[in-house]
Order: structure tokens, then C-alpha cells, then sequence
């Protein structure tokens, strides 16, 4: 007779669960680290987490094979062999620093602009920037000018704020959600949460993207557009909105700048607009004709008609926005063919916006008061949400697209709106409210300002006398002036070229810049051992903090290990890139939750160290001796503003301090005891309208987000752009080159266009006929999955996905590899058929692939037999046109790097290939060789 | 030969939506975390950095394409795991009795003592759900998390399968299918919940929900949405005027 067994049921997980933050990819999820006799045991999602709410991707559940990797660096290394061997030698902590001082210290007493400081996937942007500032250099940023500057910019100067870290759709109440292009990479557990609510109650999502994979695939309408046109897209759907008066007068009259008065009359002040003496822009009253305030009490602003005024006629932007978008140019008929949809479908999107927005309208009975002082006795919302990061933003016209993708959503009155899209704190916060860019230099002195911000105009660019840049990456220079986030991918190829001049020693943490990190990626690496005649480097010295052995390390002359994410103290801080909700205010904390067993270093603690050896301000007492003992004690005591310092809660001496009050020495501990985060929510008065709801406003000074109310009308008009435009036509002091002209006139339209892509324009389809992009796999991000030997059996290789007609006319077969050129290179990968495609579009998976010796994998890895980077297709630069000039890759406007402006062509590989082509020589691991098989446990 | 209970007192098991699974892999890793530290052998991988990984899964997400004659090729995330069947073959071919149905729950589970690791059940399963340890060479497949379902060490809302508790889009509902009150059988009821390859005999326990419709949308042109449309009387302007005047 058989006996059930009787199983253990209840095993005890661990013996504690320290809950911090997660850091597998940029989401900040909290999580619940369970320990089993002090050793990391079982990872999952923290439930009373804003971020996550308990739930945990497969890239946070398998932390604990990243924080047990065997690419982690163990120890400070220095370069023994040449650079990109991978050969080199432990040092001690004592003599890594003091060799980083030594090369340092002359640089800030003489040049302080030698250092380049460029961050990658940096959480700690606010304090790296706060400490390169100190220093003295004008050349620091993160990662942000190759990654979705073109989103965060588009949206601050559009309306105050952007998507993820700066606003998220009204999950609970919208009706039709519309996401463009990939987004499987940023705000991952809550856009994946969102779309589950969305699925649960039956709304309509929306995807467009060439590619149906991830979200797209559960989108109950899939729009498989044509590469770099969904700003065309976007704006057919614009015209037939107009076209049909489906649009919120009542909304644009009183929040955005549609009623204000444009100069129409040939000169310098054409485009500007018309302001009274006090500054104020004016509006035409219908009532009385005249040209008045904009926020004069009791008016009924215009939106058709204009001011005439000395004879020269003011149109308002209403009037100049209808004229454009009503033109046939975008009449869903004649965008069809070249955004690869047809005509009816785009008609039947645009039907629907207009359907659920005005047909299917919602309100809250929740009273609030505008910043006019006028009381609503509703919040009236129009439940379609958008959302979009880099797919629509990593184009030549991105901006312009993302320009195009709000001027959508404010047409139908949806931003800040019940169902649409809501800010979080401490955005709403407009151009104006940012800081300005700086770069003035003063050997032995810290930097005049902030590096990074919003210009509004020629007078902010950051050029001498001469119009030469004063930055390494040219941001805020004529080839970008609104590079918000830096170019960080134009670092290298600049300081190599020594263009607009040389560097001395270039400083990286946690960018993976010889590899999947920058265009072009095999001519970078010879950049980076590129030598002068007399044997010395072009660039002469490269200092790398990483955690783990990426391809980037061999290219150093000096490694700083850093820890990894549960080894750490870190602040999500509200300086810097917070984890706020629309409804609430949150900040959050990492902490050691286990000792390293290594001798590495938080990078953190260590630029802190180097600013006490160098004598950095803001980092020493008077007597010399260092001010902060380590990261975390920065954390507690550093104040940004009088009481405003990196983490918003538990402030003060009893820890009730929101947002503002004095440091509290307990405060990280009441983190810790709080699950590692602290959040404050937002009254329900002020949760929508945000940037006109007076108590929001109120509420905002007192967290000590802004320190007066900063209500303002979103720019659907963008005069900073239009000042740009009048200086490359030939107005004002500060001039554009003359190369340049042109290109501004073109893409500086201060309302939203479309324009193809640079690629596009230049690339002949007979010689390229496809697009090629990549998608971000869920379950990796960037460059640190491979390493994770539970991740890299999900995506282990990159496949080249081909749709049917391709397939057909090459004759492919399972098995085969095909043969990918693009004007400026070739790869070679095994080909998959997948028919859910955009038909001239080719695609595979973003960074899987890896050089031989990196991430401690085995030289026969499929990631790096089976793989190829399409970095390798892509240049930082436009083919030469013949001028001498060098022409970047790059948005006009922001600069940032059109990764998905590739075109090629495809060809099948000749019979008998069976590694994927380039075949870089492996470079020597800088860890030990790894466990050949594993089986994870913890004995309790 | 091992005999299956008749009835089981309850019938434990998941239901997955197919509309809303993402394909992302969160319930294939935080399964993997949760066994390989729990339930007995950890799951291994062999060849972990090397050449030709090869790990033990409990649960794997697969991902097809379907093409439609008069619409765009649909694509559709499949996550499958042991569907924990009322007739389960698996149970009935092992030779040695490691195999088992339980009374209570109707969990398929393996008692490893008594695994020989002939693989004769992976053979017997038509859903290729489980999987032979490389490195223990004995069978592993889902328990649904029986050694969290009724962990009281837990704090109750935890007593779920970890694919469910991690699942981000909440595409995984867990519960008592033989109950057609609880939520997960009313969920099947309303959503036309089926049991995957009916055909094989096996009388499933998990369900499926199927993909809702795609690429329906095929609202009226919007131009007859408008009353008045903007191109009459006036043009847009003259509307936009009167349009102005009643605000």
C-alpha cells in the first residue's frame, strides 16, 4: 500500500530579511533580501514598496547570481601590459588612490578641463555632479545624451516634465493607453503592472512599434510603423483631430501657451511673443479685442484671430499650429506610404482618442482651486495615456518627435488630467525652474555652476568667444545647444581627435564604453590604445570604476572595484532621479545588507576619499582633514540648500522633518527601519493639475521641491527653440557657424514637425533598403545579464529576426547567418523568421553580445560565438560630406546618439558559417576562471 | 506503476492569462530562486558560464507566432509548467513510486528519496514539463510552491506559489479549481478558460486563459464623429469661433 510522503511545508526562508533597494537595471524596485546564516539566501519583491509593490522581475529575482558573480573584481588593479590586453597587477587601496591623487592634483591646479568624469548607469548623478563641480572641470555627465535625453528634454521644455522618473499614466482610471516604441527597459515592474490593470478591467492598449514583441504583443492593436516616422505618425494624427474638433479649447486656453500673441513682421523679433512692458506675454481678448495679459482676471483669450499692432500683425500659436498641422502634408493619405501603415488605420486610431477622450470623459467630485484663485468643483479628466522612452527618442528627430508626442496629448487635454498622464514629484517644473548649464573654469577653483540644465536661448550655449565649445562632448555647443544630459557617447571619439582639444586623463564609472556602450565600438577601442609617435596614448590615462570584468576594464590604466548593489550604501535621492509617485513624494535608500568579501570599495566612499586627498571644497574641513567618513555619512549630512539635503525624509533632529529640516544623525536607520524608503502623500486637493493647483503648489514649497509656487503654461510654442531658429537666420550677437545654418533654420521649429531622419535623408534604398534596431530583453539590462548564469539561458545569443518577404527573397533556412552592412560596417548573425515585423525592418537583442575574456565567461560563450553588437554598424559620425567637417550621429537639437536611425542591407552568409563575425581577440579576464557547474544553496 | 488517487479533496492549481502575459521571464527566475534553495535538490546549471548552459527549470516561457489570414501575425507568450493533472501519466508510468498525486491538494510531486532518475515520467508527460537535474539526476518539476502554500512561517498573503507572488502584469492567479466559487474558477468561467492539449487525456488541473482579440479596432471614420464637422460653415476658424463663444 502506498504512503504519501510528507514534505517539509514549512521551511523556514532565512533567518532576517534586510530590505533595501534593487539595482539589476535602473527601476529601483524594493526588495526583501532574505539572509540564511549571514549569507544572501532568497531575493524577492518588497509588497509595501511605491515602486513595485511586492512584485520583482526576473532580472531582481536573480540578484543573487549577480551579487555572487564571477566577473566580480576583486581588488584595485593596475596596468601592466598594454592597453586592452587585460593584463594587470593587484594593488593595494593606499597605493590606487594616491596614484589617482598624484595624476589628479596637477590637472585641477592647472587644467582642470583635462579631466573628462563621464558616469554611466550612475544613481548618484546629483553627487557626482556636486563633486566634479568641486573639482573644477566642466566636463562631467552621465549616460542620459545615449540613452532618452530626447524625452526628458522634449518633455521639460514642452510641459514641465517627461515620462518615468518624471510622470506615468493614470493606470487606475485610463481608458486607452498608446505606447510607442520599446519600453521594456525603463519603469519596467510598473508599466508592467499598469498594463496588468489595464488588461484586468478591459482598456485598450495601443502599441506601436515595428517590432511586436514584449508589450506590443499583448497590445490589442499593434502599429508595425516604419522606423524614425512616428513623429509623422503622431502629427496625421493631429491633423485629423483638427480636422474634426476633437480637442480641448477649455484646457488650452487656460494651461498651455496656445492663445499668446506670435510676431509675424520680418526681423529679429519675428516668432517672438508679444509681451507688455512688464515682460508678460499677451493674449487677444475676445470681448474686447485688445491685446492684454495672459493672465489678466475675467478675459476670454483668442485663439483664431490676432493683434494688429504698428502694423505688425500678431497671429496667436493656436492659429499658427492649426494652419500647420491642417495642411495636407499631414493628411493621414499622404504620411501612409512612408510610416507604412495604411491611411484607414491611422483614421481609426485618431477616432478613438477622440471617442475616449470627449465621449468617455471622467470626473472626480473633488474641488480645487487654480492658481488664478478660481475654484473647480470637479477634477474633468480625459482617460488616454501615452507613454514612450527610447524607441520614438533615439532618432536624429527624436526631439522633434517627442515634441510632437505631448503636443498630442495636451491637444486632447489629457496631461495632469484624470486617465491621462500625472507627474510625479518634484516635477511638475518647467525650463525656467532648472538651472542654466555651466562650464566656466578656473584652475584651483570649483566650477561656476552647475554642469548640466535647460538653456533658453543662444545666450546660455556653452561656447568662447570664438563659438568653440567649451566641453569635450560639444554639448551646449551649436551641434547640440539643448543637450541637456551631455553627449557622453561623443566623449572618446572627441578627446581622441583631440576636437575642440586634448584631454588628459578620462575618468568612467560604470559605462561600458569599449563595448555595448558606444557607437562604432571597434574603432573606439582603437581610440583607446590609439599612440602618439612617441609611444605615449592619445589619450593619456583612463581611470575605471566597475564591479565586474566588462570589456571596458582592459582599456584602463588604473581600476577602482566598486561593490555590488547589496555590498552598498545609495540614496534615491529627490536631487537626482527619485522614485516618486503621482500621488506621493518617496525617496529610497541602499544599504550594506551583506559585507563585501572582496576588497573593493563602494565607488561612492572612494570619489569622497579622493576629494579629501585632492582638497575638493564642500569634501575637507578647514583644517584639511576629510569632512565625510564615507558615503553613507554624506547621505545623513550633506545639505544641498539649507535643510534640503539628499534624502527628503525623517529630517530634523526628532526625524518628523518632510522634506525639509536639519540632518538627522538617525536617518538612514529610520530607512532601514521604514523598509529601506520613506513616502509622503500628496493631499487629495492637489493630486491632479498639478502645475495650476495652487494647493499642490503650497504643498510643493513646503517639501522644499521649489521655495515659492511656480505656476506656469506648458509651451506648446517653444520660444527657446524660436531664438535658436532667429540666430541661424541671422539675428543676435551669438551666431551659429555657418555649416550649421541651415539644419537649425530646418529642426529648431519652435512647434513640433517632422523631418526625416539624418540616415534617412542620406541613404540611398537601393544600397540599404532595411531598418535595423535592436529591442531590450526584460529579462537583461544593458551589458550585466551575461554574467548571471540564470539570465544568460533566457537570452544567450542574439538572432537576427527577419520577416517573411526577406526571408523568401534570400532564400533562408533555419540555420542559416546572414551578412548585415551598413554604410560604415558589417556583422554576421544566425537568422530567426518572424513575421510580427515592420517588413523592412531587421532586429535583435540589445547588448547580449560580449567580447571573448570579458564578464568571466568561457571564450566558446554564444554571447560571444553567436552575437554581434549592431554598435558595430553604427558610427558616432555621419558619412563625410566632403566639407572636412565632423557631422555627429546625433539629434540636432539634444544630441542624442540616433542608435535607431540604421539602415542596411542583408545578405545570406556564405555556406559553412558558424561564428558571428567580428571576431574580436579575446582579452585577458581580470578574475578568475569560473565554477564550471553550479548549484546554488544556502545551508542554514 | 503508481496509482493516482480517484479524487483529490481539493484540485490546487494556476490559471495563466495569455492576454497579459509579457513574456518576461519573472515567474521562470523567482520559481528558480525559490526552489533551488527550497524543496529538495537545488536546481542546477551545468556549463553555468560556459559554452552550452544547461539549467534546471521548473518553469519556462515559450513564445509563438500565429499567423492570421486577414490580420497581422499574432505573437503570444506561453509560460508552462506541471498542469498538476487529475490523470496524470507521469505519476502512473514511475517505477518506483517517487511519483505521486496528493489527496489533499492534488499536487504532482516528486519524493526524491525514491527517485531513480530513469526519466520514464518525463517520457509519459505530454507537456514536456519536467526536467532531469544535470547535476542530482533526479526529476524535477513544479510543486506549486507546497512548501510556501502552507508555510506558516509566512506571513499569509505570502502563501502563494513565488511565479504568482512575482508575477508584475498579474498574468498567474493560484487557487482551488475544484471550487467553482473561488476566484480562479469564476475567472475561467468569465474569460472561456481551457485546459491545454484536451486531446491528450490528462485532465489538466491548470488553465489557460486565451488571448482576447487583437488588431479589432475599426471605429467609424471621425469625421462623422462631428456635428458640426469643422469643414463646414466657416471653416475651421468660423468653428473655432463659435466654439470659443459657447465656452
Amino acid at each position: 500500500m502506498f504512503s504519501q510522503p510528507s514534505p517539509e511545508l514549512c521551511p523556514k526562508v532565512g533567518d532576517e530579511i534586510r530590505k533595501t533597494t534593487c539595482y539589476m537595471c535602473a527601476c529601483r524596485c524594493g526588495i526583501d533580501v532574505h539572509l540564511k546564516d549571514g549569507k544572501v539566501a532568497y531575493i524577492e519583491g518588497n509588497r509595501d514598496h511605491p515602486v513595485n509593490r511586492g512584485v520583482l522581475c526576473a532580472k531582481g529575482s536573480a540578484g543573487i547570481m549577480q551579487h555572487l558573480s564571477p566577473a566580480r573584481l576583486r581588488a584595485p588593479l593596475k596596468r601592466v601590459g598594454p592597453r586592452g590586453s587585460g593584463e594587470f597587477e593587484e594593488i593595494s587601496w593606499d597605493e590606487a588612490l594616491q596614484t589617482a591623487t598624484d595624476w589628479l592634483r596637477p590637472l585641477r591646479e592647472a587644467a582642470p578641463e583635462k579631466l573628462a568624469f563621464f558616469t554611466g548607469r550612475d544613481q548618484s548623478q546629483s553627487f557626482t555632479g556636486w563633486w566634479a563641480q568641486s573639482f573644477g572641470t566642466p566636463n562631467w555627465a552621465a549616460h542620459g545624451g545615449f540613452c532618452s535625453v530626447n524625452m526628458a528634454a522634449a518633455g521639460i521644455y514642452t510641459m514641465g516634465g517627461s515620462f518615468w522618473e518624471f510622470g506615468q499614466p493614470d493606470w487606475d482610471r485610463t481608458k486607452l493607453f498608446l505606447l510607442f516604441g520599446v519600453a521594456e527597459d525603463h519603469d519596467s515592474n510598473p508599466i508592467k503592472m499598469g498594463l496588468g490593470k489595464l488588461k484586468a478591467r478591459g482598456a485598450r492598449v495601443i502599441g506601436v512599434n515595428p517590432i511586436r514583441s514584449g508589450y506590443n504583443a499583448i497590445a490589442d492593436d499593434w502599429v508595425g510603423i516604419t522606423p524614425g516616422t512616428d513623429g509623422l505618425f503622431i502629427l496625421a494624427l493631429v491633423h485629423e483631430l483638427l480636422r474634426a474638433g476633437k480637442i480641448d479649447l477649455r484646457y488650452l486656453i487656460r494651461y498651455t501657451n496656445a492663445p499668446y500673441l506670435v510676431n509675424a513682421h520680418d526681423g529679429p523679433e519675428k516668432g517672438l511673443f508679444l509681451r507688455g512692458t512688464d515682460g508678460k506675454p499677451l493674449v487677444r481678448d475676445r470681448r474686447t479685442g485688445q491685446a492684454v495679459a495672459w493672465d489678466s482676471p475675467d478675459i476670454s483669450p483668442d485663439l483664431g484671430n490676432g493683434v494688429e499692432i504698428g502694423g505688425v500683425t500678431h497671429l496667436p500659436v493656436f492659429r499658427h499650429l492649426a494652419d500647420r498641422y491642417l495642411a495636407d502634408d499631414y493628411a493621414p493619405e499622404n504620411v501612409a506610404e512612408r510610416c507604412g501603415l495604411p491611411a484607414p488605420r491611422i483614421r481609426a486610431i485618431a477616432a478613438e482618442i477622440a471617442r475616449v477622450a470627449f465621449d468617455e470623459e471622467i470626473t472626480i467630485d473633488q474641488p480645487w482651486t487654480d492658481f488664478r484663485g478660481v475654484t473647480h468643483e470637479q477634477m474633468v479628466g480625459r482617460p488616454v495615456a501615452m507613454h514612450a522612452m527610447r524607441g520614438v527618442s533615439a532618432h536624429s528627430n527624436g526631439f522633434q518627435t517627442c515634441r510632437a508626442l505631448h503636443l498630442l496629448q495636451i491637444l486632447i487635454g489629457s496631461i495632469e488630467t484624470p486617465g491621462g498622464f500625472r507627474f510625479k514629484p518634484p516635477y511638475p517644473k518647467p525650463p525656467e525652474a532648472h538651472p542654466r548649464p555651466h562650464a566656466g573654469f578656473t584652475p584651483g577653483q570649483p566650477l561656476d555652476g552647475p554642469h548640466l540644465g535647460y538653456p533658453l536661448g543662444p545666450e546660455h550655449l556653452l561656447i568662447d568667444d570664438a563659438g568653440r565649445p567649451k566641453r569635450i562632448d560639444k554639448a551646449f555647443s551649436w551641434d547640440a545647444p539643448m543637450s541637456a544630459h551631455g553627449l557622453m557617447h561623443m566623449v572618446i571619439s572627441n578627446a581622441h581627435a583631440g576636437d575642440p582639444y586634448e584631454i588628459d586623463t578620462l575618468f568612467l564609472y560604470m559605462a561600458n564604453m569599449a563595448w555595448n556602450s558606444s557607437m562604432n565600438t571597434s574603432q573606439v577601442m582603437e581610440m583607446l590604445t590609439d599612440q602618439n609617435d612617441d609611444g605615449s596614448y592619445r589619450i593619456p590615462r583612463i581611470i575605471y570604476s566597475d564591479a565586474y570584468s566588462s570589456e571596458m576594464v582592459a582599456f584602463a590604466d588604473l581600476i577602482l572595484p566598486d561593490t555590488t548593489y547589496l555590498e552598498r550604501h545609495d540614496c534615491i535621492s529627490l536631487l537626482d532621479r527619485p522614485i516618486c509617485e503621482a500621488e506621493a513624494l518617496a525617496d529610497s535608500i541602499r544599504w550594506p545588507v551583506v559585507a563585501p568579501d572582496r576588497d573593493v570599495r563602494p565607488f561612492q566612499s572612494v570619489l569622497l576619499d579622493l576629494g579629501a586627498r585632492l582638497g575638493l571644497p564642500g569634501m575637507v574641513h578647514e583644517d584639511g582633514t576629510a569632512k565625510f567618513r564615507d558615503y553613507a555619512d554624506y547621505i545623513t549630512h550633506h545639505e544641498r540648500r539649507p535643510g534640503i539635503g539628499p534624502l527628503a525624509g525623517f529630517r530634523g533632529a526628532e526625524g518628523a522633518g518632510k522634506g525639509r529640516g536639519a540632518p538627522n544623525p538617525d536617518q538612514i536607520d529610520r530607512y532601514i527601519e521604514n523598509g529601506g524608503f520613506w513616502i509622503d502623500h500628496i493631499p487629495s486637493e492637489a493630486q491632479f493639475f498639478k502645475p495650476w493647483n495652487a494647493a499642490y503648489q503650497d504643498w510643493a514649497v513646503a517639501r522644499g521641491l521649489y521655495d515659492s509656487p511656480q505656476p506656469y503654461l506648458f509651451n506648446l510654442y517653444s520660444e527657446p527653440m524660436r531664438k535658436f531658429q532667429l540666430a541661424a537666420e541671422g539675428h543676435g550677437h551669438r551666431q551659429p557657424p555657418d555649416h550649421l545654418r541651415a539644419r537649425l533654420t530646418q529642426t529648431m521649429d519652435p512647434l513640433p514637425l517632422w523631418y526625416p531622419t539624418f540616415t534617412d535623408a542620406e541613404t540611398d534604398p537601393a544600397d540599404y533598403p532595411l531598418h535595423a534596431l535592436t529591442q531590450r530583453p526584460m529579462a537583461h539590462y544593458h551589458s550585466w545579464g551575461s554574467q548571471n548564469a540564470w539570465l544568460r539561458q533566457i537570452h544567450g545569443h542574439t538572432p537576427l529576426y527577419v520577416a517573411a518577404d526577406i526571408w523568401a527573397a534570400h532564400d533562408f533556412s533555419e540555420g542559416d547567418w546572414a551578412v548585415l552592412t551598413s554604410p560604415h560596417g558589417r556583422i554576421t548573425l544566425p537568422v530567426v523568421r518572424m513575421d510580427a515585423l515592420n517588413p523592412r525592418t531587421v532586429w535583435t537583442w540589445n547588448a547580449i553580445a560580449k567580447r571573448r575574456g570579458a564578464w568571466a565567461l568561457d571564450p566558446t560563450a554564444p554571447e560571444a560565438t553567436r552575437s554581434s553588437l549592431l554598435n558595430h554598424l553604427i558610427h558616432e559620425l555621419l558619412p563625410p560630406k566632403g566639407d572636412g567637417l565632423r557631422w555627429a550621429n546625433s539629434d540636432p537639437i539634444t544630441g542624442q546618439a540616433a542608435w535607431y536611425d540604421l539602415r542596411v542591407r542583408i545578405e545570406k552568409a556564405p555556406a559553412g558559417q558558424s561564428v558571428s563575425y567580428p571576431a574580436h581577440p579575446p582579452q585577458k579576464a581580470a578574475v578568475p576562471r569560473p565554477p564550471k557547474n553550479l548549484a546554488q544553496h544556502v545551508k542554514g | 506503476m503508481t496509482c493516482l488517487p480517484k479524487t483529490t479533496e481539493r484540485k490546487l492549481g494556476l490559471v495563466i492569462d495569455l492576454d497579459t502575459c509579457v513574456g518576461c521571464h519573472a515567474c521562470v527566475i523567482s520559481c528558480k530562486g525559490w526552489n533551488t534553495e527550497h524543496y529538495g535538490a537545488p536546481l542546477s546549471d551545468m556549463d553555468a558560464y560556459g559554452g552550452a548552459p544547461e539549467g534546471t527549470f521548473l518553469n519556462r516561457v515559450h513564445t509563438f507566432e500565429v499567423a492570421r489570414p486577414e490580420a497581422p501575425p499574432m505573437v503570444v507568450h506561453f509560460p508552462k509548467s506541471c498542469l498538476h493533472c487529475d490523470d496524470a501519466p507521469c505519476v502512473t508510468v514511475c517505477p518506483t513510486g517517487a511519483s505521486y498525486k496528493r489527496t489533499e491538494d492534488g499536487i504532482v510531486l516528486v519524493n526524491e528519496t525514491d527517485c531513480i532518475g530513469c526519466g520514464l515520467c518525463a517520457w509519459a508527460c505530454p507537456y514536456g514539463a519536467r526536467e532531469m537535474d544535470g547535476a542530482e539526476k533526479v526529476m524535477k518539476k513544479c510543486t506549486l510552491c507546497v512548501d510556501r502554500i502552507y508555510n506558516d512561517t509566512l506571513s499569509p498573503e505570502d502563501r502563494e506559489p513565488a511565479c504568482v507572488r512575482t508575477c508584475p502584469s498579474g498574468a498567474r492567479h493560484f487557487g482551488d479549481l475544484s471550487d467553482p466559487d473561488s476566484d480562479v474558477s469564476r475567472l475561467v468561467a468569465a474569460r472561456g478558460g481551457f485546459d491545454l492539449m484536451p486531446e491528450q487525456g490528462t485532465a489538466p488541473v491548470n488553465k489557460y486563459l486565451p488571448p482576447r482579440g487583437r488588431d479589432t479596432l475599426a471605429t467609424p471614420d471621425l469625421a462623422s464623429l462631428c456635428e458640426p464637422a469643422p469643414a463646414a460653415a466657416g471653416g475651421f476658424l468660423g468653428w473655432l469661433d463659435r466654439t470659443l463663444e459657447k465656452l
